[in-house]
């Protein structure tokens, strides 16, 4: 219990700190101005969404080769983290563009891949709910899990060569678009907090289903009887 | 050839439940063995994972010869479920020589020949499977468990629906395959004509073995107390 | 090689039985009919807005044909169990999937196929000059459909609303195909037709990557 509540403090004050450095510390872009600021944000955020997708990834190789369901709890809470951070991204790429290009959506390659990816994992949390027998649930959503892995680098790749033949507005340079150091240290901190971040959701969404699981087998022994 | 099946502690779990908790068995080759219980006792969990249609969460599954220690692994047990497993729109002939090409079987269409005869449905045999009565679908689904000339088969509960005429034959049938050597797991509901084939009986109840004539019980016991 | 027997008694199985019936390709025919004239209605075509538009209206279409057609291809064989029959019987499972997933393909792309001269006509957009590529690019989009449309039914097949529950797996992991498809028939469909070699590479990687995903998971797909 105080361990977890020791987790959860520092978390919280790697996000304040982050959130500190990227207002105070990070010094103010030329075009952008203070509207730039959330780009630490938005892009440690993605990148957090996708590392949490790639643990999901991992448990579902892991659930299929060894079935213990421990790699079943790990697979669903990564996915919902990942999931979670993702909106987040959605969300604050529009809060960008609107002042930036007067539109809440450009259509982007980032962010329509990224959309994309959201439906994957939706889709994902949607056929779990469609299952009921606990086994089953778990391997068919891990196969369906690793399906839509391989699929995203595809998913990036065949849509930002489809923008290249139908250019846009890129949302956010980011990262690629060369950072001044105190900005790039400003960026790493924040990946490095969101990073901290989805690690603590995962761990207690973790915990979460952990117990989910044991009171279901208590239900269904007893409906058993 | 005839093969025998060894069980080590087979488990099957879905979810919390357990159909199967830590069963062992040894079936010997040739012997003909009654599995009774109550539905939901885990018999056909148990067929299942004799068919290698089911993969026990714990535990293996072996097949032997009539020498004790070669383990046979080519062994693919014929089984009868309570479906018949086959195609409702293909004729009794295409079904039997799907399946038969499909186990590579040299010869396929004299086998299947042979089959029908055997079945008594060479007279039906280019009649859409769909058209058949419960008897003659149950004569469909022994013959593609015989295709292959199986050293073991497995039935499950293989009279129901089956008029007091199919009966009988199913009777004859197995008695022959008995009689020829084949070792033979079924499962039944209580005693009858059929129960009266057996070497051995086993009582299975709630995924454990709770009684084997092996180990002392009687058929009568072990079949009616299925019934209770 | 048993793969390639078993999968050709198997495919043998898949067409006569469809060829009996044509229940799939029939209703999956018109479906795709019904959304060409319907999307007629939402803007007057003129043959260059048809031309722009045009591509995308047919991979619409057929992915929602496809998710459609595709329903049936597991589900069928739990009526007398008949995937336990294949199961035990087959040397390698993925004889399975690899004999529905080609006939899959050959149904969709004959429908597409029996509706690209319909298109053509309806919309005035000519496609005899480019049809040869046309037809590579139906058939490896297609292909992409099919491999994963085939092993998302083995799942769907297994859970409830599987009526909804396939498009809905389905289609986000088909938007490589959609995306790179369409803009690969766009272009052939244009004023000056040419071949975007980069969109029908996209196409191959996928159909390449998710043949060997299935060829890897095929059977955990199918275990009991």
């Amino acid at each position: 219990m105080a361990k977890r509540a020791l987790a959860a403090a520092a978390v919280v004050g790697l996000m304040i700190a982050a959130a500190y450095a990227g207002f105070f510390i990070a010094p103010e872009e030329k075009s952008m101005h203070v509207l730039q600021r959330i780009f630490y944000f938005h892009a440690a955020t993605a990148w957090a969404g996708e590392m949490a997708f790639g643990v999901c990834f991992f448990a579902n190789l892991m659930y299929v080769w060894r079935r213990k369901e421990q790699w079943d709890w790990l697979g669903v809470s990564a996915a919902e983290v990942g999931l979670a951070f993702i909106t987040v991204v959605l969300i604050t790429g529009p809060i960008w563009a609107k002042p930036a290009w007067g539109i809440w959506w450009t259509w982007d390659a980032r962010l329509t891949s990224t959309f994309v990816l959201w439906l994957l994992y939706i889709s994902y949390l949607v056929l779990r709910t469609m299952i009921e027998e606990p086994d089953r649930k778990a391997l068919l959503s891990a196969l369906f899990g690793i399906f839509a892995f391989i699929d995203v680098p595809i998913v990036f790749g065949a849509i930002r060569w489809w923008r290249t033949q139908h250019p846009k507005p890129v949302v956010m340079g980011g990262a690629d678009s060369g950072l001044e150091p105190t900005m790039a240290k400003v960026f790493f901190f924040s990946v490095f907090a969101l990073h901290a971040l989805m690690a603590f959701l995962i761990a207690e969404r973790y915990r979460l289903e952990r117990m989910r699981s044991e009171v279901e087998v208590i239900r269904r022994e007893a409906e058993a009887v | 050839m005839p093969a025998g099946l060894r069980l080590e502690n087979i488990e099957k779990r879905y979810g919390g439940l357990y159909a199967l908790r830590k069963v062992s068995l040894i079936i010997a080759p040739g012997e003909c063995v009654v599995l009774a219980g109550r539905n939901g006792s885990g018999k056909t969990t148990l067929l299942r994972v004799a068919a290698r249609l089911v993969r026990p969460s714990s535990g293996k599954l072996t097949f032997f010869s009539s020498a004790r220690d070669e383990v046979a692994t080519e062994v693919r047990p014929g089984f009868v479920a309570h479906t018949i497993m086959a195609y409702d729109e293909l004729t009794a002939e295409e079904n039997l020589r799907l399946f038969a090409q499909l186990r590579g079987l040299k010869n396929a269409a004299a086998r299947v020949d042979v089959l029908l005869q055997e079945v008594g449905l060479a007279e039906r045999r280019s009649s859409l499977v769909r058209t058949f009565s419960r008897g003659m679908r149950q004569r469909v689904a022994i013959a593609c468990a015989l295709l292959n000339e199986p050293g073991v088969l497995l039935l499950d509960e293989p009279a129901t629906g089956l008029d007091p005429h199919g009966i009988a034959w199913l009777v004859e049938t197995l008695r022959q395959l008995r009689d020829g050597g084949c070792t033979i797991l079924m499962s039944l509901h209580g005693e009858s004509e059929i129960s009266g084939l057996g070497t051995r009986a086993i009582r299975l109840d709630a995924g454990s073995v709770i009684a084997d004539t092996r180990t002392g019980a009687t058929f009568r016991t072990i079949l009616t107390f299925a019934d209770a | 090689m048993s793969l390639l027997s078993n999968t050709s008694a198997l495919l043998g199985k898949e067409v006569r039985t469809e060829f009996r019936s044509r229940e799939l390709l029939m209703t999956t025919v018109i479906f795709i009919l019904i959304v060409i004239v319907l999307f007629s209605f939402t803007f007057d075509p003129t043959s260059d807005e048809s031309r722009r538009f045009g591509s995308g209206l047919l991979w619409l279409a057929f992915l929602f044909a496809a998710s459609l057609m595709l329903q049936p291809c597991f589900l069928r064989e739990q009526h007398n169990d008949t995937l336990s029959a294949l199961r035990l019987s087959v040397s390698d499972p993925f004889a399975i999937f690899l004999a529905k997933l080609i006939a899959n393909t050959l149904f969709l792309l004959l429908t597409e196929l029996l509706l690209l001269p319909i298109f053509s006509t309806m919309y005035n957009v000519p496609v005899l000059p480019v049809l040869h590529w046309l037809v590579l690019v139906f058939f490896l989009g297609s292909l992409g459909i099919c491999v994963v449309g085939t092993a998302l039914s083995a799942i769907s097949a297994q859970a409830r609303m599987r009526e909804l529950l396939l498009p809905l797996l389905m289609l986000p992991l088909l938007t490589p195909i959609l995306v790179a498809s369409t803009e690969v028939t766009k272009s052939l469909l244009d004023r000056n037709p040419f071949v975007q070699w980069k969109g029908v590479e996209i196409v191959a990687v996928f159909d390449v990557v998710f043949l060997t995903a299935l060829w890897l998971f095929g059977e955990y797909l199918l275990e009991e």
